[in-house]
């Protein structure tokens, strides 16, 4: 927390403007020390946005289930564009190779491959995207 | 530069500088989204079918517009509400769908009334007695994300089966209408299906809250399948359809969900009405007053005003 | 740590820099400075909370919109920001954090969200001002972000620059209309114009000398313009729409200077900036409290969902 009688400095950045820089905690360092994961697993979402198009990583979502995560995919990254063809596969099951090979020595992230690239730029093709 | 090069440079998503510039004349198809426009725009002028009275289908256009609205200005209340950023997206989503069709709908009965009222006429200057939607619509869920659930089950089940019957209407506004209307509405039912199976089987919690849920709806649903004189008419006409007609399709897909979610269909008594006169008469329960109050209110208090 | 580590480290030092120094994205399973991961998680996880706290203050209408099609558009803004805070939160999910945490962060005031947003809407022309001078200050800082260093961040933003366009162009086309309307509009018009001026000129944060992070964020290629540069150039867009709309920017000193090309202007009231930073807004506890009501509200429902998924699991387990 910031005490109040004291200046917090601040950042331009973070999209809408001013916010706080020092007294925030971001949360990486507790990161799993005896916290029970409660909220729902994680999913990436594949589209094809036409036929004769592969389907491209569009992002990922949160969903309790793989329909559930269907249907919020639809919602979020096709809004509901019928005709397109959606894959949802849990973020932890992906099995994904380490840049350049490095993998004994990347600690930080390297840990777990359901911290994946999101936001993959995608083909014109795909509508509403 | 070569044209397809121009193009996208047009297009050039990280230059959102350019917005400004840019037309805003007409609708952009972005925010047309869930409006329902764009595909029935042409067809609100559309005659009148022949041996269809006028005020009938002015009426009827009003009762299947003001469900969609009334129900789409409480579902919007679950915005930044709802239990998980997903169902935020999926709610709005399903509110969108609904006032698209009831902005559709409610151009459509202004056309055929010829009084050149438009959609906001109806939406934002008519009293209580001139709303013709059904009871179940009106209600405050107070959001209890199981009562959400409940009304959109019953709603979507209802409307969809209504619609289904509507693609071969007389009225190409009333057909278009249910043609996009039965792509969303099976989506909202699945939607509602699919989360009172995931509350009714899931913890004792959301079972009970569930059941709670329906229990809070149910004395609303015989109304829904009760026919007014103007549909009686106009299903003559082949403009709409008996929704007492539709009562065995939503007895039988509550019953297949239901039973799946380990629910019981809730043995509660209809409310009453009065003089036989209820919703569709404009007779209507005391929640309606307060939708209104607060839908009305800047659009009344700036008379002559344009937005 | 052994003299092979202090190499090896050393030497993904350099490579990451190098990656930073050639303009190329870096990747969330690339090695980066703990220093550099944190500041995206504060940085991410601080706009993805702008984004849901920001449904709040335009929410507040949604029932009351004027006309339908207003109605629809607005809803269909709020929406977005729902959809922009859920990319966000993912982008900052490949940085090793998870949404619920962040989530729970923010109901216990532990992060923060931008300060704009703890300032109340009280007329619709609110909604059109936002979109026009907040939406507008916030493409300014975000358009840059499209060519920030860490890539999953970079790419939610060209998403999300592309639906703020549209959210601007919508808060603009309703003042329009509206100071093309009755007088009491077009005063309606200049009263939120005259509220959200010096909150909007708020957002880029402090002047540049008391700004020392910036150094670093852009040596890293997280922040490309400074404070003071963004500001400068928010108002020299914004001042020829004004004139467009026939309405006054609240500010004496703000001037042509043809020497610079460029607009002077007053100062804000940093004193209130402060305040509102440091929680005492006109809205802060409000919104907050909004925000975990919310998410309280719904632990059942989360809890009812992961029940079930477990329990279809499980048969399916058995069938097999």
């Amino acid at each position: 927390m910031i005490p109040s009688d004291e200046t917090p400095e601040v950042t331009a950045e973070g999209g809408h403007g001013a916010v706080p820089t020092t007294g925030v905690p971001t949360g990486a360092i507790e990161k799993g020390q005896g916290v029970k994961r409660r909220d729902w697993p994680l999913y990436e979402v594949f589209v094809r946005g036409k036929r004769g198009l592969n389907h491209v990583h569009v992002g990922s979502l949160h969903a309790a289930d793989a329909e559930m995560a269907l249907h919020n995919a639809r919602d979020l990254y096709t809004r509901r564009n019928e005709g397109v063809s959606i894959w949802v596969v849990k973020a932890e099951d992906i099995t994904a190779s380490s840049p350049a090979e490095k993998d004994p020595f990347f600690a930080p992230s390297g840990d777990k491959v359901y911290r994946h690239p999101t936001f993959y730029a995608i083909p014109e093709e795909v509508p509403h995207l | 530069m070569s044209p397809h090069e121009v193009h996208q440079g047009e297009h050039d998503a990280t230059n959102a500088y350019q917005s400004l510039s840019e037309t805003t004349e007409h609708d952009d198809p972005r925010w047309a989204f869930g409006t329902g426009f764009e595909d029935v725009e042409a067809e609100i002028s559309a005659p009148v079918p022949e041996g269809t009275d006028p005020a009938d289908l002015a009426a009827y256009c009003q009762m299947l517009g003001d469900d969609a609205l009334i129900y789409s200005q409480r579902l919007s209340e679950w915005v930044a509400n709802a239990p998980e950023l997903e169902e935020e997206v999926a709610l709005a989503n399903t509110a969108l769908d609904l006032l698209g069709q009831a902005r559709v709908l409610l151009s459509r009965a202004g056309h055929v009334e010829g009084r050149g009222r438009g959609e906001d006429a109806f939406a934002y200057l008519r009293d209580q007695a001139g709303f013709r939607n059904i009871a179940l619509a009106e209600q405050s869920d107070d959001l209890d994300f199981a009562r959400c659930i409940a009304r959109l089950l019953i709603f979507s089940t209802w409307r969809l089966a209504l619609l289904h019957r509507l693609l071969g209407s007389a009225d190409p506004v009333i057909a278009a209408v249910a043609g996009k209307g039965v792509k969303e509405l099976t989506y909202h039912r699945d939607y509602a299906a699919r989360w009172a199976l995931r509350l009714g089987d899931g913890t004792e919690e959301s079972h009970r809250r569930m059941q709670a849920g329906l229990e809070w709806a149910w004395p609303y649903v015989e109304e829904l399948f009760r026919t007014s004189d103007e549909e009686r008419r106009l299903v003559e006409a082949g403009v709409a359809v008996d929704p007492a007609g539709t009562r065995e399709e939503f007895d039988a897909v509550l019953a297949q969900v239901l039973e799946q979610a380990t629910l019981a269909r809730p043995e509660v008594a209809p409310v009453g009405t009065i003089g036989g006169r209820s919703g569709r008469q404009g007779i209507h329960t005391e929640r309606l007053g307060h939708v209104l109050a607060e839908m009305q209110s800047v659009a009344r208090e700036h008379p002559g005003a344009t937005w | 740590m052994t003299a092979t580590d202090e190499r090896s480290h050393h030497a993904f030092e350099d490579e990451f820099q190098a990656t930073i120094d050639a303009d190329q994205r870096i990747e969330p399973r690339d090695w980066m400075p703990e220093a550099y991961r944190k500041t995206l998680i504060r940085q991410i996880a601080q706009h993805a909370h702008s984004e849901i706290i920001g449904m709040q203050p335009e929410g507040n209408w949604i029932s009351r919109a004027p006309s339908l099609r207003r109605k629809a558009i607005l809803l269909a803004k709020v929406q977005d920001e729902a959809g922009h805070g859920m990319y966000l939160y993912a982008a900052a999910e490949t940085l090793g954090v998870d949404r619920e945490e962040l989530t729970e962060k923010l109901i216990e005031s532990k992060q923060k969200y931008s300060s704009i947003f703890n300032y109340p809407t009280l007329t619709y022309a609110d909604v059109g001002v936002i979109g026009w001078l907040v939406d507008g200050a916030a493409i300014c800082n975000q358009v840059p972000l499209c060519r920030c260093s860490y890539g999953p961040y970079a790419r939610a933003m060209v998403r999300i620059c592309k639906e703020e366009s549209f959210h601007q162009r919508q808060g603009y086309e309703l003042l329009l209309a509206m100071v093309n309307g009755t007088p009491e509009q077009k005063a309606m018009v200049q009263e939120s114009v005259n509220r959200w001026w010096w909150p909007s000129l708020m957002m880029f944060g402090p002047a540049d000398g008391d700004s020392p992070n910036t150094q670093q964020s852009m040596a890293w290629n997280i922040k490309r313009h400074t404070n003071d540069e963004l500001r400068q150039r928010f108002v020299d867009m914004t001042v020829p729409q004004a004139a467009a709309l026939g309405v006054t920017l609240p500010d004496p000193d703000l001037r042509w200077n043809s020497e610079r090309q460029a607009h002077d202007f007053g100062e804000p009231d940093w004193s209130e900036f402060k305040a509102v930073i440091t929680g005492a807004g006109p809205t802060n506890a409000q919104r907050v409290a909004h925000r975990r009501r919310a998410h309280e509200n719904g632990a059942w429902v989360r809890e009812a969902a992961r029940a079930y998924a477990d329990k279809q699991a499980a048969k399916k387990q058995e069938a097999v």
